[in-house]
């Protein structure tokens, strides 16, 4: 047992090792429980004809993703030019989940404001800022309240679901989406997803 | 949980900071730059019913909050800890139990969202880690004390002349009796 002297170093480099690692993890990265499981259904009002609802089914059949947006929300500002190029090379369709367009703007108090109000101002907020800033939406529906944001297990602004043909989520990317995710992450997946059947 | 306690006997400037410092960390990371105004209104809301409220807040300082990380949802005022707590409170007022209500969040949040991580196979080490160091080095250390007894034991008692040469040695140390220092030697 000569290189007894050596056993706290060796400690130290493996609790080293253990904390190096910790490092390049991201603690706001918080992986969702939903992957492989059916996306939560719902029923929401489309941003285009607000009398019309949308659900999950229309896009049985189709690997497409659901991507939370929101007018105030200043990622989704860096990360929308990349889905309006997306769309004009028709990589995947991409749905919009409109999320607390109202009450989640801290600069709006919303409390006491009657639903229907809310509604008409997230109306024309979302469509101005789709006018201005492009819209790369097949469509986008309305979450007023953000309940379905809750059951998607959203708890930021911007958040992207890669759903599959049979309505399952396959994958979950948090945060703005960047070129690099988008080459190396999402479309190899999205590929995979269409290659599976 | 004694935080509302000590929240509520703050004074009134020392409140408001507090909850401005709570507003300050409302936001995901990446939608930092939006700062939600400072609003009375923004004071939660509450059951009619105190007992249902106490449950609420109760179950509340068990769950974390996904944008505050280091809060709980009783704790933090980010607009999704307000958004949780009034499904907690809704799904309770509803009459599910508790555990339903936990289900419930788990499912769309994952583990995550409880403060007491629940004891499975990922979690072994979590949970008995620190057990296992503690006895771990307990018995590491008793065994090294039994052996080191066992060490002088085997090396045993002073003989009879080495007593008597230790005694002379305590006796003679400072008589200079044995060899005086020379001063050359010193420098």
């Amino acid at each position: 047992m000569k290189a007894k002297f050596l056993v706290p170093l060796l400690l130290f480099f493996g609790l080293a090792g253990f904390l190096a690692f910790g490092l390049t993890l991201n603690p706001r990265e918080v992986p969702s429980p939903l992957i492989d499981k059916p996306a939560p259904d719902f029923s929401l009002a489309r941003l285009d004809q607000p009398e019309q609802t949308f659900s999950l089914k229309e896009m049985q059949g189709q690997v497409w993703m659901l991507n939370v947006w929101a007018s105030w929300c200043v990622a989704c500002r860096q990360e929308h030019p990349l889905l309006v190029q997306m769309a004009k090379q028709k990589i995947v369709p991409v749905v919009g989940l409109n999320y607390k367009e109202v009450r989640g703007d801290g600069a709006i108090n919303a409390r006491g404001m009657a639903l229907e109000a809310e509604t008409g101002m997230a109306i024309e907020r979302a469509r101005r800022w789709l006018t201005d800033h492009g819209d790369p939406y097949v469509l986008s529906v309305l979450d007023i309240d953000g309940r379905v944001g809750i059951d998607f297990g959203v708890y930021g602004v911007p958040e992207t679901f890669l759903i599959d043909r049979d309505g399952r989520i396959r994958y979950k990317h948090i945060g703005p989406i960047t070129p690099d995710a988008l080459q190396n992450v999402l479309i190899p997946k999205i590929e995979e997803l269409r290659r599976a059947g | 949980m004694p935080v509302d306690a000590v929240f509520a006997s703050l004074r009134r400037p020392v409140r408001n900071a507090a909850v401005a410092l709570a507003l300050a960390c409302a936001l995901p990371a990446w939608a930092e730059t939006t700062t939600p105004a400072i609003d009375p209104a923004l004071a939660p809301a509450l059951a009619a019913d105190p007992a249902l409220e106490a449950d609420v807040m109760e179950l509340s300082h068990k769950l974390r909050c996904l944008v505050c990380q280091n809060q709980s949802i009783a704790e933090s005022n980010a607009p999704l800890a307000l958004d949780l707590r009034n499904q907690v409170r809704e799904q309770l007022a509803a009459g599910k139990d508790k555990d339903d209500v936990v289900d419930y969040l788990v499912e769309r949040y994952g583990d995550f969202v409880l403060y007491e991580p629940p004891f499975k196979a990922v979690t072994v080490l979590l949970w008995l880690g620190p057990m296992a160091l503690l006895f771990g080095g307990a018995g590491w250390l008793a065994f090294r004390l039994r052996r080191r007894r066992d060490e002088v034991a085997a090396e045993g008692a002073l003989s009879a002349a080495e007593r008597a040469r230790a005694r002379e040695l305590l006796a003679g140390g400072g008589t200079g009796t044995s060899h005086p220092e020379s001063p050359e030697s010193r420098s």
